[in-house]
């Protein structure tokens, strides 16, 4: 899901990241010839709290306009992870102390062994999936809310949603998308979960609040009465980066914007994740090469370096992985 | 040196509940606890912040550093709990000013002295003592949300073998694969979410017949939350806040809570 991948603090990162330094102005393209990017700064690794599986690769039932890794039903660039892989990494992440796993894809329903796998990690620890709720068949759901429902961990659903009216949402992710969606978050409520509605910022910042509520007026609509919502900035690579504009060369993240900024806030400081063809830094980077760290967990700990340009949404915005916000500080 | 505790009561954060702290206080003292300690998080959510810091100074409490004492003490924009949604923020900086405006520069100043975390040995046990997590004053462990690898990560880390935390306002414990424990010590300051008026504190005890790991229970206490609540009202803090107090139901701050301790709720 990767509309979706990233939860952001809005306001507030996005003001701590000023205060610290103002971010490069925007241009239209037009601006100075494209920088070396040897100044990108390394991410260390803080530790690996969260372990990402693409566990349908690049293959999704819909086909957004912003979907920043370009999934289609039929992009196999990524292929799905089968069971026993998916076993492996859960058993390899062990001495790691990894915290949380999250599912991503594509669309994760789109795995026949997703309930399987989801048992063998509630086994270890919470886990997160990000579908787009448009599939949730019965025989899937079902027994992943019997597992939800046993476990001691948390399973957090996230859906997708780009808007809280089928005008808005739809031509983002495609005709009947709302409907559907909101059709599995109804599934999802009668399963007993608390779905996380995550909507793509595809509207002027300054409708934020209006946008929030209307959502809020829809969901309840459905029943759920204290809905939970997340709202995520866009990352103008893949198709996305055709829908609005790509970045410009201002636009990414050098040494000098790292000082005193916390770098743990990025999501490359504190998780990997498995693709079929190997580690990459970050869910949002698996189509760039030079994020591929390797193909065993120790290689991929290496530093990451800063030098695409979503990183630099990733800066401003202060992206954190969890799902429920609250990032770091030392106790010292 | 002083002799090792045999039993011992910690508290988790009071959020300017100084009547439960002091109910929690007495009933640690009567339960024979020999040493209090406290996990920071000092002010927030109820009246009159002053009051509590002299109770845990005349009790002799060891109090460490919460995020809340950190951000109050260095003059911070906000408590660093990293809410995002706009309701829980609205809450978080309106008790974070009133905080901020009725606490006395002198207690301020204490508790930027105050440790970021408090170490002993019981039993042969290594106890650490922390606010959110040893590694972060702020990282919320929640039950449903930590896996058991992570702990004993983090106890390898920072060499421990039981580890208290609290910051989110739930109690809970849990074993650890070679005799370590990790304990949320729950809350003073507000109910547990759980329908019940009470909050919650733990009594460990370290005895000759439990062995490195101790026996660690979660202690209800009653204290007068109606006069609290009338506290609440004459300072003018938010009704959400004083229906907490009244029902034992969050009413605000829920963003933070995974899906499982979020459905155990009301809200
Ligand atoms: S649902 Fe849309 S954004 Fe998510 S992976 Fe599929 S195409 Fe991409
Ligand atoms: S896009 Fe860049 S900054 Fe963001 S998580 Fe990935 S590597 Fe890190
Ligand atoms: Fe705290």
């Amino acid at each position: 899901m990767p509309g979706s991948a990233l939860p952001i603090e809005p306001q507030r990162d996005i003001a701590r990241a000023r205060k610290i330094h103002s971010p490069a102005p925007a241009s239209n393209g037009a601006g100075p010839a494209a920088e070396s990017r040897a100044d990108a700064p390394l991410v260390r690794l803080d530790h690996l709290d969260t372990l990402w599986f693409q566990v349908t690769g690049t293959i999704c039932n819909l086909r957004c306009v912003h979907c920043f890794i370009s999934c289609a039903p039929d992009n196999d660039s990524f292929e799905f992870l089968s069971l026993a892989e998916v076993e492996d990494w859960l058993r390899r992440s062990e001495t790691w102390g990894v915290k949380e796993y999250y599912f991503t894809g594509g669309e994760p329903f789109m795995h026949p062994d997703l309930p399987a796998m989801l048992e063998r990690t509630l086994e270890r620890g919470p886990a997160s999936v990000l579908t787009n709720g448009t599939l949730l068949p019965a025989r899937a759901l079902k027994p992943i809310a019997r597992t939800a429902r046993a476990a001691s961990y948390s399973l957090e659903m996230r859906v997708s949603l780009d808007g809280p009216s089928p005008e808005m949402n739809d031509p983002i992710r495609g005709d009947g998308t709302f409907d559907r969606a909101m059709e599995g978050v109804r599934k999802l409520l009668e399963e007993g979960f608390l779905p996380i509605i995550t909507a793509t910022q595809v509207w002027e910042p300054e409708r934020d609040e209006e946008v929030r509520q209307a959502f809020v007026a829809r969901l309840r609509g459905l029943g759920y009465e204290n809905p939970r919502l997340k709202i995520l900035p866009s990352l103008r690579i893949g198709r996305e980066a055709d829908r609005v504009r790509p970045y410009t060369n201002e636009e990414h993240v050098t040494e000098a914007m790292m000082e005193g900024y916390d770098e743990r806030q990025l999501l490359c400081a504190s998780s990997r994740v498995v693709t079929n063809r190997g580690i990459y830094a970050c869910p949002i980077l698996i189509e760039t090469p030079a994020a591929r760290m390797g193909s065993t967990l120790e290689e991929a700990s290496r530093p990451v370096r800063l030098d695409e340009s979503a990183c630099y949404t990733c800066w401003l915005h202060g992206a954190i992985c969890s799902n429920y916000g609250g990032i770091g500080q030392d106790v010292s | 040196m002083s002799p090792e505790p045999r039993r011992i009561a910690v508290f988790g954060g009071v959020y300017s509940n100084h009547l439960a702290l002091a109910a929690a206080i007495g009933d640690a003292a009567a339960r024979g606890a020999e040493t209090l300690y406290c996990l920071g998080d000092l002010g927030a959510f109820g009246p009159h912040p002053d009051r509590v810091f002299p109770l845990l100074i005349d009790h002799d409490v060891r109090v460490l550093r919460g995020n809340y004492d950190d951000s109050i003490a260095r003059g911070l924009d906000d408590c660093q709990c990293g809410y995002t949604d706009p309701r829980d923020n609205y809450f978080a900086r309106l008790s974070y000013r009133y905080t901020f405006r009725n606490t006395h520069e002198r207690w301020r100043r204490w508790m930027g002295r105050l440790p970021g975390e408090i170490r002993l040995e019981a039993n042969g046990a290594r106890v650490l003592m922390c606010h959110g997590s040893p590694r972060r004053m702020n990282e919320f462990l929640w039950e449903s949300a930590t896996s058991t690898q992570f702990l004993t990560w983090l106890a390898r880390e920072h060499e421990a073998d039981i580890m208290l935390a609290t910051h989110t306002g739930i109690p809970w414990q849990r074993s650890l694969p070679g005799g370590g424990l990790f304990a949320n010590v729950g809350v003073l300051g507000r109910p547990a979410n759980d329908g019940r008026t009470e909050v919650w504190y733990a009594l460990l005890d370290f005895g000759a017949d439990t062995g490195a790991q101790p026996n660690l229970e979660f202690v209800p206490v009653g204290y007068d939350h109606e006069r609290l609540a009338g506290e609440m009202r004459d300072e003018e803090l938010p009704e959400e806040f004083v229906e907490t107090i009244l029902t034992g139901w969050w009413t605000t701050c829920l963003e933070v809570l995974p899906a499982r301790e979020r459905a155990r709720g009301r809200f």
